[in-house]
């Protein structure tokens, strides 16, 4: 199989389409038009005016000088996806939705949302192209990240908290897909990572690829090494598919939360296995019958049992490593970049950045190391306040 | 001929179709259970749908995923549903089929669970979130356990899937009655009754038909039985009953209201 190339929807063992009947003309509509959409040159236009007048693309590769001091060792650039409007990379893969959605006369939007920035970025795309939009968010989720919940509600975005399940990112996931079934006829479902059933992994990942061609292009060559964390896995995907052909080192952060051996954490490639959830075939965090287990992450937007299609294929076909940073490394890489460069990154992103800051370090001073700054940090001040208040009160 | 087809036929013998009730095993506890299927078996249900919990039930409303919570908080494990399905067995040759998710059984291998789900007494298989596309080795596998594979259309199938599906399926075709997950509704639409006709005329001769998802009231099993189905699936509402019911009635409330269901599936 030619890597990144989907063959039945699958890569390889992966991916496929696990999903209720009544969803399968939903799904066949949309591949289709987004197999139109892909190689029309006007949809591709008014797409790059989007991103470019509406989003603030292309994003700044930046060479943090100052991390790079500090750490001693490979120059660590980063790509500053956290400066696009919104604050994160999650507005590149909305709008290419939203505008598909226009094409295909939808009227109604509806997403889910974990940390509450593809629900913000929906909301926005959807304001921005003049479609309604209504969220689904997990209510555990609700409450550690109000500012983008209240953000949404000014956006005129309906938000939907979920109480089943775990009340995170996966239940809000499936009651998601609950209103596409019961309203299929008028809804576009506009998923925000590189998962669920085929063509989404695809689409997300194409839409998202725009970071990783900008990288190759800022860099006027390939980097040595890219890092990028990996919840679902849009951002990670989005860097590495670009690049997926140029023996670049790829290396995949996932949330180790409290410690992989703890069993709270969300590192699904580390330590899941294989199984289907969300209309995919993927790695998953599962017991011995199946059931999906509780996540845990100080990022909201990284806590989830599964992970795109895609990278565990990368990860079997091995050309991708998949790393994790356990909750304190994340803390440190937070406050390290915040203090150093004065940019204050997303906890997601700042699993990517504790990789980098380690790896660095071992690395020579020649080595280029790019990570990509997924999203900025405002919406996580008060669980890093709570966190160290916390921990400080505990080393005494 | 497995049991499921063998019941149809004798149901067509006698003029009726076919009432198939579904529970969710494990609620409100383990023993319930049991009382419940004795329960159904009493009044008269045709076949019996075991529902077995998964954590993520994308097809199933409020009332399922509520039943589907409180089994796996109560300790819901395969292993301990195969011995409740041993114990069904011992008292009831009724046609068994276990409604659970994909993932259930692909974690365990689809031939191993199906061999031991055939073993202990199962006879059909319905996964609300495995699509023909993905179905091989589950094909494979229940073909060679001699379990029937129920797959699920809706009203939005298109009638060349239909037939593929139709291929696909054995024991019977269950058709969703409505855009939307389960759970009981308050009407019936024309555009189910018009997709149950168009079934019936599109696969009908090959296989049995049944309609599921909100059917609840015995006006609903008439009508539908008037519109030409073979089977309606009842689920939902026996689940409320179940939740609504203390334990010293809840049997006699469940052979009342499947005798009142059962009634209204006899042709005049």
């Amino acid at each position: 199989m030619k890597i990144g190339m989907p063959k039945d929807g699958r890569f390889g063992d992966f991916g496929g389409k696990y999903i209720p009947e009544t969803l399968v003309p939903a799904v066949e509509e949309l591949e289709e038009n987004y197999q139109k959409i892909k190689s029309d040159k006007s949809f591709q236009n008014e797409l790059d005016y989007y991103l470019k007048n509406y989003a603030g693309r292309p994003t700044p590769l930046y060479f943090a000088e100052n991390l790079t001091k500090s750490v001693g060792g490979a120059k660590i650039y980063l790509k500053r996806e956290d400066l696009l409007h919104g604050g994160a990379h999650k507005i590149n893969n909305t709008l290419g939705q939203a505008l598909l959605a226009k094409k295909m006369k939808k009227k109604r939007i509806i997403a889910e949302t974990g940390a509450g920035q593809h629900g913000v970025a929906t909301a926005m795309a959807c304001s921005c192209l003049g479609l309604p939009s209504e969220v689904y968010m997990g209510y555990k989720d609700t409450v550690r990240q109000q500012q983008n919940v209240f953000r949404m509600d000014l956006l005129g975005c309906k938000v939907y908290p979920v109480k089943s399940g775990s009340q995170t990112l996966k239940d809000a996931i499936n009651e998601a897909i609950r209103d596409w079934i019961t309203n299929v006829d008028t809804t576009y479902y506009l998923l925000g990572s590189a998962v669920g059933p085929h063509p989404y992994p695809v689409m997300v990942r194409d839409f998202q690829s725009v970071i990783g061609k900008e990288i190759k292009k800022q860099m006027k060559n390939v980097p040595d090494t890219v890092i990028a964390c990996v919840g679902g896995g849009s951002n990670a995907i989005g860097t590495f598919y670009p690049m997926i052909d140029d023996g670049v080192e790829m290396i995949g952060v996932e949330a180790a939360g409290k410690g992989l051996k703890t069993g709270m954490h969300s590192a699904t490639l580390n330590a899941g296995k294989k199984g289907v959830l969300h209309g995919m075939m993927t790695y998953l965090l599962q017991d011995n019958d199946g059931q999906i287990k509780e996540t845990h992450s100080i990022s909201a937007g990284l806590d989830y049992p599964g992970v795109g299609p895609e990278h565990a294929f990368l990860k079997d076909a091995g050309n991708v490593k998949y790393k994790s940073a356990t909750d304190n490394e994340v803390i440190n890489a937070f406050l390290a970049l915040t203090k150093t460069e004065g940019i204050i990154p997303a906890l997601e992103s700042a699993h990517a950045i504790s990789h980098a800051i380690k790896i660095a370090k071992t690395r020579s001073k020649s080595d280029s190391i790019v990570v990509t700054l997924s999203g900025r940090g405002d919406k996580d001040i008060d669980i890093v306040k709570q966190y160290l208040r916390k921990n400080v009160k505990n080393s005494r | 001929m497995s049991k499921i087809q063998d019941k149809f036929k004798e149901l067509k013998s006698k003029n009726e179709k076919a009432l198939i009730s579904y529970i969710m095993t494990g609620f409100p506890n383990e023993n319930t259970t049991l009382t419940i299927v004795r329960g159904l078996v009493r009044g008269g249900a045709d076949i019996i749908e075991l529902g077995f919990p998964f954590s993520d039930p994308i097809a199933d409303g409020p009332v399922i995923q509520n039943a589907s919570t409180v089994s796996l908080n109560k300790g819901a494990k395969i292993e301990k549903f195969f011995s409740l399905v041993k114990k069904i067995r011992k008292e009831t040759d009724i046609p068994l089929v276990l409604m659970t998710y994909t993932n259930v059984l692909y974690t365990h291998g689809y031939s191993a669970f199906m061999s031991k789900a055939k073993s202990v007494g199962i006879d059909g298989l319905i996964l609300p979130d495995m699509s023909i596309e993905e179905s091989k080795e589950y094909l494979k596998s229940a073909k060679k356990n001699n379990l029937d594979t129920i797959f699920l259309v809706s009203p939005n199938t298109k009638n060349d899937r239909l037939k593929k599906i139709a291929r696909a399926s054995t024991g019977f075709l269950y058709m969703v009655a409505v855009f939307g997950t389960t759970g009981v509704q308050t009407k019936i639409h024309k555009y189910t009754i018009d997709a149950i006709k168009n079934a019936k005329k599109i696969v009908g001769k090959k296989i049995p038909i049944g309609i599921g998802f909100g059917v609840s009231t015995p006006a609903d099993v008439k009508k539908y039985v008037s519109v030409g189905v073979d089977a309606v699936i009842v689920g939902s509402a026996n689940l409320k009953i179940i939740e609504n019911t203390a334990p010293s009635k809840l049997q006699r409330k469940i052979v009342n209201y499947t005798k009142t269901l059962k009634k209204s599936t006899r042709v005049n």
